[in-house]
């Protein structure tokens, strides 16, 4: 295998060299625990606040104490549905979510309803947009959440956050978004945007795995899901802080967010080239997602009659990396939740692939994925039992 | 995750596409579990299966399945071809990862599928020899 071109971006990133450069020193040099009161706990305690103050900025946050630190997007998404679940079950015990939240919200809310809270899970429309109507519908006297992501991981769609969150505080109802995808891909100012809880990754930007945050407003009433430490995080997230994780997350961040205009050109540049020579080259397929509110990074094509796990492995033998649906559901046998919430048939459903692009995926990545692509749907074709034209 | 054997039958199946002059075709599965899978056989008039080619629209697993299954029933007889179990088909690959077995099993019922679909034809041809036979009723 010569070549290898990695477009499955939206599963994870390379950690870049400059937060590498970051981290570095905080594995030898400063490696006391940021709870410890003499110099080396100090200084590892100064690299936490400078990354804490770098996220605050990044996403405007009015205060960096907003900032807790978290082992990553699944136990933010995990602390801010079952936190403000467990810390307001006394105003209401009903939430609402959308049929298209990662499983990191979906099998928190699953464990809710465990405990006696009612979910509900919202449809999506055809392009994966939550329609604002359905979410009025479904507000309740007794609901006290509202989290729909910002940027869906599996077809890029970007919600009306902004407007969901009105919505929400209109009825007093407190809002959190997903906005694991996000960061970097859109403008994120929690203050503009009026969103009380927001988990956020490290790994999708070039930062290490291991290590996210939730952004939680002040005064947000929401219940430790860790018991353990008393002090970290100031109560909240117990666990001694991972350091050098942590310096590498807010460098990553900072970049992220300072270069995602030009980012974005780069990828809608990109995607634009891949959709015209898939045009050119492919027939029978479908792109999955939304035609404009849609986050640049992501592609997500069917290719009807033939199924998407078959297309990943040969792609992978000519050294294209990529992933059916999102690289968590990778070992499901049942089509994406996504695709079927957006009302895709099964069969199409199964044929889906998604290609992530980073800032280095090139034009000539792109021709050599296409070719290889036609080679690959051609071989698959031709053994399927379902003719690709009739779909 | 997958062993040397299911790629190789994978990237190269031996018995994939249509088989010219098949007397015994059957399809099993469903695109919501993402495996279908469409056996043709040419049964001779001893009963012994001559040749196996198949069909599928699934993951590595499904493809690699059914063309092992295919070599398996190849010049056995009716009965034996029925013998053969999805364990028959995961020993010739090696080993299958815990949630692909159901390939294996829908392998298994495809030459089911198959053989049932011969026995159907057999009783239809029978019937419509019956019939010929049938005089017409004299005024």
């Amino acid at each position: 295998m010569e070549r290898r071109i990695y477009l499955d971006n939206a599963s994870t990133t390379f950690v870049s060299s400059e937060v590498l450069e970051e981290m570095m020193p905080c594995f030898n040099v400063i490696y006391g625990n940021a709870g410890s009161l003499h110099s080396y706990g100090r200084e590892a305690m100064a690299v936490v606040d400078k990354a804490r103050d770098r996220i605050k900025t990044a996403i405007n946050a009015s205060k960096a104490n907003e900032i807790y630190f978290t082992s990553g997007g699944t136990e933010s998404d995990d602390w801010a549905i079952l936190g403000v679940a467990h810390a307001n079950a006394d105003k209401g015990k009903h939430i609402i979510t959308s049929q298209i939240e990662h499983h990191a919200v979906l099998n928190a809310c699953h464990q809710l309803e465990k405990e006696g809270f009612e979910i509900t899970y919202l449809p999506v429309n055809k392009h994966g947009l939550v329609d604002l109507a359905e979410l009025l519908h479904a507000i309740r006297k007794d609901t006290i959440l509202i989290s729909i992501m910002a940027v869906n991981n599996e077809v890029g769609t970007i919600q009306n956050v902004k407007a969901i969150a009105k919505i929400a505080h209109g009825y007093d109802i407190l809002f959190h978004t997903d906005a694991v995808q996000a960061v970097g891909v859109m403008s994120i100012d929690v203050q503009d945007m009026d969103i009380d809880l927001l988990s956020m990754s490290s790994h999708k930007l070039h930062g290490p795995k291991g290590v996210g945050a939730l952004y939680v407003r002040n005064g947000v009433k929401i219940d430790p899901i860790l018991f353990g430490g008393i002090n970290q995080e100031r109560g909240k997230r117990a666990g001694t802080e991972n350091v050098p994780a942590i310096a590498g997350f807010g460098k990553a961040v900072e970049i992220a967010v300072k270069n995602h205009i030009i980012n974005n050109k780069k990828f809608k540049t990109i995607r634009e080239y891949f959709l015209e020579k898939l045009e050119e080259k492919v027939d029978h397929y479908q792109v999955n997602g939304h035609p404009h509110q849609k986050a640049n990074s992501i592609l997500n094509v069917s290719f009807y009659g033939i199924e998407g796990e078959s297309v990943l492995m040969l792609l992978d033998l000519a050294g294209i990396c990529v992933s059916t649906s999102s690289a968590c559901t990778s070992k499901s046998l049942l089509p994406s939740h996504v695709l079927q919430a957006m009302g895709v048939a099964d069969d199409v459903a199964q044929g889906a692939v998604r290609f992530s692009f980073g800032t280095n995926t090139s034009k000539s990545d792109v021709d050599y994925v296409i070719d290889e692509l036609v080679k690959v749907i051609a071989k698959l074709r031709a053994i399927s039992p379902i003719q690709a034209g009739r779909v | 995750m997958y062993s040397k054997k299911v790629m190789e039958r994978f990237q190269n199946p031996r018995n994939a596409g249509t088989l010219q002059g098949a007397n015994a075709v059957g399809q099993v599965g469903n695109a919501t579990c993402g495996d279908i899978m469409k056996m043709y056989l040419k049964i001779n008039d001893n009963g012994i299966v001559e040749d196996a080619k198949f069909r599928t629209f699934g993951c590595c697993a499904a493809i690699a399945s059914t063309d092992i299954a295919c070599d398996l029933i190849k010049g056995k007889t009716i009965e034996d071809a029925l013998k053969i179990s999805n364990k028959d088909v995961v020993d010739m690959l090696g080993e299958l990862p815990p949630h692909k077995i159901h390939c294996s099993v829908l392998a298994e019922e495809s030459i089911r599928a198959a053989i049932e679909d011969y026995y159907k034809r057999l009783e239809k041809a029978s019937k419509d020899a019956l019939k010929k036979t049938r005089k017409k009723p004299t005024k």
